[in-house]
């Protein structure tokens, strides 16, 4: 089923790929929504400075837990700052977070993935010591790494990253062990072409696709594990207007202004939302296995 | 193995306390839930009462001699240990031993104590070297480290290391096994004991248990806590948070008071240790950024719990109330307070505060203080950290970049706070003083004329100059005094109005 | 079969020791000193330092992770920083509440989603698939607390079903235990359902396509039939390897949830020893909760012969 693929020039296949992704969007609505939903989310979050919106950091102790106003679409939080404008920047830090942590966790699992599944003699370390990483829940390996280091942005980005590489190296691995014995790198292999070579040109670009669609459940995973953290207490400094900081402050007032948990956390949803449907589009695109499942 | 249920003709006192209970020696911690649990468990032998006079407790009474040297003290009939064995003077020695090694007011008394003695089984004989204002205000002491008397074989432990088991003569038994840090605490009534015959006035009179079973049940969310008290499934819940007082008390079932009429004063210590606070005009120059009303708002919310402005270093409402040089306290200067900065000599360097995130009352202390600063140009950094980490990073010595720290806020009970002896964040003996460790022998000369002062208008005159010199040297910004309330559900009866949450003389219908 | 049990048993050791090796290190090598903590408010510099030397921190690395190690195959886990109390007595206190909401929850999840993945695998392309599967996104959407919060919001406060936090041992009240464990347990499922749901349909519409079962219903054999006693058992083996795996998921939502309803559990337990730094106690409960995930999916290997006679080991 894959092999046609395979025998394409790379930029062919780029643009088999591409009309693909496009075949796709119009089969599947879904998908555009979560596209459409998470480029709204995206463009609020970084263009909340220039909206006209209060400073999301700026205190008036007086003015505390205020309900919806004009002047304050969601009303104010505990310390009297804009909670529109919190939930807004908020997304910035989610979003940053899930991305690099998406982005890293690919990276990092892929280059262990190839070596991995092409080096023998270092394959089995390697997977011990995923193994055992695996077997730490990552909440708590991430929740432990944060408090450890000290909470700051790039601690969570890194804290939320080391547990979701064994998971890539896996996927890499099992598509590289699956293509070294395919006929086309058996041949390469036996032309004497360099393993970083042969790495490159045939097997990256057939792992491609399933990392794509990983990374967006990472990217998900990473945007709701930001707010865990912070939620008890190992997350991002809590001056900064991040979702999960924002709803871990306000948990105490969540009775009487179900708000402040009920905004950030609808947004937390819908994006997650958004970048898991948008990600399901993609693997019935791009992962011809599951096409023939749908 | 968890608890089996109680018989059902026990009477059960359910509370949320307001902090976990970690560590179970109250002479080794000065933590307020500690001391709470000391209360419960151990007996004293003086106590105050609710005009702050001191009563005498485990004692049945004492004699001064003439020349004021040398205190005599018999103990009350009746008084026996949870383990059976009966309380001696030996038991008392050896407590106030170990107080006295670990308490700063301890410090202090035995400091100018000659020997402290058992005379028989029944009298305690402390001979003072110097005449002393204090020794009956130490022994009653009814705030961190309280005075508990423990058995002698307890309380021979190294000051520095917990006792290893937790047995007192108090009016409720600790239930070890059932013990499970970070949910639940036991007391058993401890039938033995004999309570005094005078009704009970702070920690002083008859301390009569009148439940079967005490259950500590830590809840350390504040919105499931306030749920769990409207449900009814607990009894009395020690510190809601002021926000959520409305929620509560649409529910006519629950009673909300101001168990403690003394207040609570908020305070934001400084590292004299360290640049830019090590210099007085930096400390000045935060003291005119800052005003009380945006420290009260943010973490009282409701006026009705805070005074509006309070002046003095020793709280007011107290006998050593006085506004004396609160100038800088009271108004907001962002003009005098950058130009003082600048006198100092601050040079743009990182400030760290420390903002413990799960103690309202310390968090929006942290974030008043670190718009204040910037506001006046100065380079704030907040580090985010739990209560616990914060009382380990507090003692820090190293410099703020090497994990020390530049400011950290925290709160004190007027109970402590009243005098300046007690009040150990105004101690300024450099190296040995409370965290932050500031130097000033004016100070420090000042705190031991009044220690030693037995007039009451000369200590009020030494009290005058002393808070003057405070607010020039700024030990900490007294950030507001508020007063917390108390929920509870009207099915307890008899909840004491005191500075320190007291559970006996509550019944539970 | 015991060979390979052995054998499986056998390799978990090496990844034991490379948790055990990793955990150890990340707590030494991380700032931060036990023995400050120990020596409480007012310790001088010189306590600390003779605290440090009784608990062995001045030893060098390998030693201080020798004994730790020795006293660790003993069943010594060490003591509580703050209360003093043994590791194994704390773990012990808080295994049932924890125990019982993993079971509790797997239970719910596994009966409602696996039924769900069915329907619309069977059903697939209609609205209730599309129902289904744009619930199970849902499910893997809202975080868990914000799942909770809503729960005691309707539940406890407005319909006033079910109390709003704490725990009840099964062995005190059998209906108390149930009315505290019915809204965590909700709330932990959704993800674990969101998991199971999506995993069920995409393996039944799998084996549906299988020749087998279109000759199933060739020979005229009723749906239902066809669905439960060929498709799903065929479909068990991924689905319990999902179930397995998925449990690493539970047990990060067991975090949040138990410190939503205060759930005295391992959970906890873990989250205060965090952000204490009690490091005896986080070592503790991380190779507890690494050494449950282990085995759990070992005993879901070896469960594969029970779906696929045609497994042997």
């Amino acid at each position: 089923m894959s092999l046609h693929v395979q025998e394409l020039s790379f930029g062919a296949r780029l643009k088999h790929r591409a009309r693909v992704v496009v075949d796709s969007f119009k089969r599947n609505p879904t998908m555009l929504f979560g596209v459409a939903v998470l480029l709204l989310m995206a463009g609020l979050a970084f263009l909340a400075p220039w909206l006209g919106l209060p400073d999301p950091m700026q205190q008036s102790p007086r003015d505390r837990l205020q309900s919806p106003s004009p002047d304050a679409l969601f009303g104010t939080d505990m310390y009297g700052r804009d909670l529109l404008s919190r939930v807004l920047h908020g997304g910035q830090v989610s979003l940053v977070v899930g991305l690099t942590v998406a982005a890293l966790a690919t990276s990092f699992g892929l280059a262990i993935g190839l070596v991995s599944g092409f080096v023998r003699s270092v394959d089995a370390v390697i997977m011990r010591l995923m193994d055992a990483l695996m077997s730490i829940p990552s909440i708590l390996l991430a929740i432990a790494l944060v408090a450890l280091w000290g909470s700051s942005v790039p601690n969570v980005i890194l804290a939320l990253t080391i547990p979701e590489i064994p998971r890539v190296v896996r996927l890499v691995r099992s598509v590289v062990l699956m293509l070294r014995d395919q006929l086309y790198v058996q041949a390469a292999i036996a032309c004497g072409t360099s393993t970083p070579r042969i790495l490159v040109r045939h097997i990256l670009p057939n792992t491609i696709p399933p990392l794509i669609v990983q990374a967006t459940y990472i990217c998900a995973q990473a945007v709701i594990f930001e707010a865990y953290l912070s939620f008890v207490g190992a997350g991002t400094p809590p001056e900064i207007p991040s979702w999960g900081n924002i709803m871990a402050e306000g948990r105490m007032f969540f009775f009487q202004s179900v708000g402040i948990i009920l905004y950030p956390g609808a947004f937390l949803a819908l994006t997650v939302f958004a970048i898991n449907t948008f990600g399901d589009g993609l693997r019935d695109s791009l992962d011809p296995r599951m096409q023939r499942r749908v | 193995m968890a608890a089996t249920a109680p018989a059902n003709a026990e009477s059960v006192l359910k509370i949320v306390p307001h902090a976990d209970l970690r560590n179970v020696d109250p002479i080794w911690t000065t933590a307020y839930i500690t001391r709470n649990h000391g209360y419960l468990v151990f007996d004293t032998l003086f106590a105050l009462d609710e005009n702050l006079e001191v009563q005498p407790q485990m004692a049945a009474g004492h004699a001064v001699s003439e020349d004021g040297l040398t205190y005599t003290i018999t103990l009350r009939d009746g008084l026996t240990f949870h383990d059976g064995s009966a309380v001696t003077a030996e038991d008392v020695v050896a407590s106030l031993k170990r107080w006295g090694a670990r308490d700063g007011m301890g410090q202090k008394l035995m400091g100018v104590t000659a020997s402290l003695e058992a005379a028989d089984d029944k009298t305690v004989v402390l001979t003072l070297s110097e005449s002393y204002g204090l020794v009956l205000q130490s022994l009653g002491k009814i705030s961190s480290n309280v005075p508990f008397i423990m058995p002698k074989r307890l309380a021979e432990t190294d000051p520095n290391a917990q006792v290893e088991e937790i047995i007192g003569s108090g009016p409720f038994k600790f239930v070890a096994d059932e013990w499970q840090p970070g949910n639940q605490v036991v007391y058993e009534k401890f039938e033995e004991y004999v309570p005094r015959e005078e009704p009970a006035s702070y920690a002083a009179g008859g301390k009569v248990a009148k439940v079967d079973r005490v259950e500590w049940r830590y809840i350390p969310d504040a919105a499931t806590a306030s749920q769990a008290l409207l449900a009814g499934e607990v009894d009395y819940y020690e510190q809601p948070a002021v926000d959520l007082l409305p929620m509560i008390q649409s529910d006519p079932s629950i009673k909300v008071e101001t168990v403690d009429p003394l207040g609570t004063q908020g305070v934001i210590r400084f590292n004299f240790k360290y640049p830019p606070f090590d210099n007085k005009k930096a400390r000045q120059a935060a003291m005119w950024a800052v005003q009380q009303a945006d420290y009260m708002y943010s973490i009282m919310g409701d006026p009705a719990y805070f005074e509006e402005f309070c002046g003095a270093y020793f709280m007011c409402g107290g006998p050593y109330e006085t506004d004396i040089g609160s100038e800088a306290l009271r108004e907001k200067d962002i003009e005098k307070a950058k130009a003082l900065l600048a006198e100092s000599g601050y040079d743009g360097r990182e400030v760290l505060i420390l903002d413990p995130t799960d103690i309202p009352v310390a968090h929006g202390q942290s974030l008043v203080t670190a718009q204040a600063l910037r506001e006046i140009g100065m380079n704030v950094k907040l580090v985010a950290m739990d209560w616990a980490t914060m009382t380990s990073r507090r003692a820090v010595r190293e410099a703020p970049e090497d994990g020390g720290w530049n400011i950290f806020p925290t709160w004190w009970l007027a109970a402590d706070q009243l005098n300046p002896v007690t009040n150990i964040s105004v101690a300024a003996s450099g190296g040995n003083a409370w965290f932050g460790w500031p130097e000033n022998q004016k100070i420090e000369d000042l705190r031991n004329a009044f220690a030693k002062e037995t007039d009451a208008a000369k200590q009020m005159e030494i009290i005058e100059e002393l808070q003057a010199e405070l607010y020039d040297f700024v030990p900490y910004i007294p950030t507001g005094q508020y007063y917390q309330p108390t929920a509870f559900r009207d099915n307890v009866n008899g909840v004491l109005e005191a500075p320190v949450p007291f559970f006996w003389n509550i019944s539970v219908e | 079969m015991y060979a390979y049990i052995i054998r499986r048993l056998i390799a978990t050791i090496p990844i034991m020791a490379i948790v055990a090796v990793f955990v150890f290190m990340l707590l030494h090598l991380s700032p931060g000193d036990p023995a400050a903590i120990i020596a409480g408010d007012f310790a001088t510099e010189e306590q600390i330092i003779k605290i440090r030397e009784q608990l062995g921190l001045n030893d060098p690395l390998y030693i201080q992770f020798g004994s730790w190690l020795v006293n660790l195959l003993q069943g010594d886990m060490g003591q509580s920083i703050y209360s003093g109390l043994p590791v194994t007595k704390l773990i012990g206190q808080r295994l049932e509440p924890t125990l019982m909401l993993t079971l509790c929850t797997m239970l719910i999840a596994i009966t409602l989603a696996i039924p769900l993945g069915v329907i619309a695998a069977w059903k697939v392309g209609t609205w209730i698939d599309r129902m289904v599967m744009t619930l199970a996104v849902f499910g893997f959407s809202v975080p868990v607390f914000v799942i909770g919060y809503l729960l005691i919001l309707g539940g406890s406060r407005t319909l006033g079903w079910f109390p709003v936090q704490g725990y009840t041992s099964i062995l005190e009240s059998v209906p108390g235990f149930l009315s505290h464990i019915a809204l965590p347990a909700l709330t932990l499922g959704a993800v674990y359902m969101a998991l199971i749901a999506r995993m069920t349909r995409a393996t039944m519409l799998e084996v549906l396509n299988e020749d087998y079962v279109r000759t199933a219903y060739a020979k005229g054999l009723a749906t239902r039939k066809v669905l439960v006693k060929h498709a799903l058992k065929n479909a068990m083996v991924p689905i319990s390897t999902t179930i397995g795996l998925g449990v690493a998921l539970l047990i990060g939502g067991v975090v949040v949830t138990e410190s939503v309803f205060a759930i005295p559990g391992l959970g906890r337990l873990t989250v205060d020893a965090v952000l204490r730094t009690d490091y005896p106690v986080i070592q503790g409960v991380i190779l507890v909760f690494s050494f449950t995930y282990v085995l759990l999916n070992l005993l879901i290997d070896l469960s594969y012969v029970l779906f696929d006679p045609r497994i042997r080991y």
